[in-house]
């Protein structure tokens, strides 16, 4: 079943077309990264699927409910964390988690009882009575995570949660995306961070100046792009390059120390190395063969952006 | 729509307003001791009749409290970027302009009702009318609150220009509406006072006070009636057009 659904989503501001005929399904219980270059239309596609802002054309449907028609029932199914929507600084951690709550129509015992739950999850007990003024910015991540969370939401909307985060904040934050999946939650995230989207990621979109130009899981995205591998060689003393275009592979780069052969297939490559540091009496430092990553897919669907 | 949904959000809203935006300087300032600093300043010294007077000043008193905080709640908001996590909430345009109308409505009620009710004490002032006293304060108060919400819909996210706005606005308002000049005393000079929504609002409280109204109850509350389905409508429109400008 799709738990969110997009059809044809267009978007203008005056001229600029921000969102062009974006059409996203997505499955219950999949972790789904929306990747893309900044000002790729991933903010706006969000906005949309949420509520936030409306469609110039299009619809979008989470849980089967129609956002446009019916937002605030929309709405009760998914808990949100925008790009750059904070929580209020001037209430408490807790304060800002329960009044959440009360959207959601938790009664005042199950609020408390998830608000402790949550703030224990996201190390915050001890910090709960302080004015969410004093947090720094992780904090205030993981308050705004909290309050995405504290109805337990069928679908989860991401925006950018790691950005600007230091390794201890993002890794909680990580943890926090995972654990809620395994509770049930379909996980909406956009990112930039392409590191992020292939660790956390069941499926992949990739939009690009308002477009969505792939879709598959990371590593059918790898593989679509190009079929080509590398072979990557650092050797004791300095090679020239005339030397390893010898060996049969279609392009040499020279990447500081070391030396990227690219090959369609790998294993002669390997042999014509070992071969010629045996002629040119050369010790092999470091060798290793790669497929193309996640970032190469990307940076060659968006055009190199 | 479920009408429950809906309004449990518009008093969420009004509920997070209240606990965040009533304590603010610019609130205590404008609210409550402006309207009050600009009556004494007309008062004092002048050989006039306070009991005459005072539903004048009630009026300024609930125009400017329930006026205060809305127009600098949504640039607030935008400023602190708090306004999109609301939007993210179960609620609708519709709810956070209507939870703002009510936070400020009540915030002016019970102001104007401190006041009322420490005049009356001191002062041993009349009331011809208490039903009538309660329709007006209820009245007042969701009319100005709706100005308030209205003022802060432009796109601004610097709240001191707003305030210019709000009070380049609001201050001419007490001069045409019989508040420093009783309605019954301005002769020729009445139509301009007729413009402004402040003038049926002051004249409703002649009537419930002093029962010295210069138009019918049922027009004064049907015009303001009126004022704030308009400064609904117009705010809603404003923010939705914001909204789809991505602003």
């Amino acid at each position: 079943m799709d738990i969110i659904e997009a059809d044809n989503l267009s978007k203008s501001f005056g001229s600029f077309k921000a969102v062009h005929d974006a059409s996203i399904a997505v499955k219950e219980g999949e972790i789904f990264g929306f990747l893309g270059p900044n000002g790729a239309g991933k903010t706006t596609i969000i906005r949309m699927l949420t509520g936030v802002l409306t469609p110039d054309a299009g619809s979008a449907h989470i849980c089967g409910i129609d956002i446009g028609r019916h937002p605030l029932e929309a709405k009760l199914k998914m808990g949100i964390i925008p790009e750059n929507g904070t929580v209020y600084s001037d209430l408490t951690a807790e304060q800002n988690i329960l009044w959440t709550a009360k959207f959601y129509g938790m009664d005042s015992i199950s609020r408390k009882k998830r608000a402790e739950e949550i703030l224990a999850i996201l190390g915050l007990t001890e910090r709960r009575n302080d004015i969410v003024r004093t947090f720094s910015k992780g904090m205030r991540q993981r308050i705004s995570i909290a309050c995405a969370i504290v109805p337990s939401p069928p679908v989860l909307f991401l925006d950018e949660p790691t950005g600007g985060l230091d390794v201890f904040s993002r890794r909680l934050v990580l943890d926090t995306i995972r654990r809620m999946n395994k509770e049930g939650s379909t996980i909406f995230l956009t990112t930039h961070n392409i590191e992020e989207a292939n660790e956390l990621c069941t499926v992949i979109s990739v939009i690009d100046k308002g477009r969505i130009v792939a879709t598959g899981s990371p590593e059918r995205l790898k593989k679509t792009f190009d079929t080509a591998k590398y072979v990557e060689i650092a050797f004791d003393q300095p090679v020239k390059k005339e030397w390893l275009e010898t060996g049969g592979a279609f392009r040499v780069e020279n990447h500081g120390d070391k030396w990227r052969l690219y090959t369609d297939d790998p294993d002669p490559a390997v042999k014509f190395l070992a071969a010629l540091a045996e002629r040119e009496h050369l010790k092999i430092i470091s060798v290793a063969t790669s497929s193309p990553t996640l970032e190469e897919a990307f940076v060659h669907l968006t055009g190199g952006a | 729509m479920d009408p429950r949904l809906f309004i449990r959000s518009v008093l969420l809203v009004a509920e997070k307003n209240m606990r965040i935006y009533y304590y603010k300087g610019a609130v205590v300032i404008f609210g409550l001791l402006f309207p009050f600093l600009m009556f004494l300043t007309f008062f004092i010294g002048r050989n006039l009749n306070l009991v005459l007077f005072f539903p004048a000043f009630l009026g300024m008193m609930l125009f400017f409290s329930s006026s205060s905080t809305g127009p600098l709640i949504t640039p607030w908001e935008k400023r602190e970027k708090t306004y999109e996590r609301l939007l993210s909430l179960p609620v609708t345009l519709e709810s956070i302009i209507l939870g703002d109308i009510l936070a400020g409505a009540l915030f002016g009620i019970v102001i104007t009702t401190i006041v009322w009710s420490a005049g009356t004490l001191l002062l041993h002032l009349p009331l011809a009318h208490p039903l009538l006293l309660a329709v007006t304060l209820i009245l007042g108060g969701f009319t100005f609150a709706a100005l308030g919400t209205l003022l802060s819909s432009p796109a601004m996210s610097n709240p001191s220009n707003v305030m210019m706005v709000s009070n380049l606005i609001r201050l001419p308002l007490i001069f045409v509406s019989g508040i420093f000049i009783p309605l019954s005393q301005l002769g020729s000079w009445a139509w301009t006072n007729e413009m402004s929504p402040l003038t049926y609002l002051v004249d409703l409280f002649n009537g419930a006070i002093t029962n010295n109204a210069v138009y019918s109850p049922v027009m004064d509350i049907f015009v303001l009636v009126l004022v704030i389905v308009a400064f609904v409508a117009a705010a809603k429109l404003i923010q939705q057009y914001n909204l789809s400008k991505g602003i």
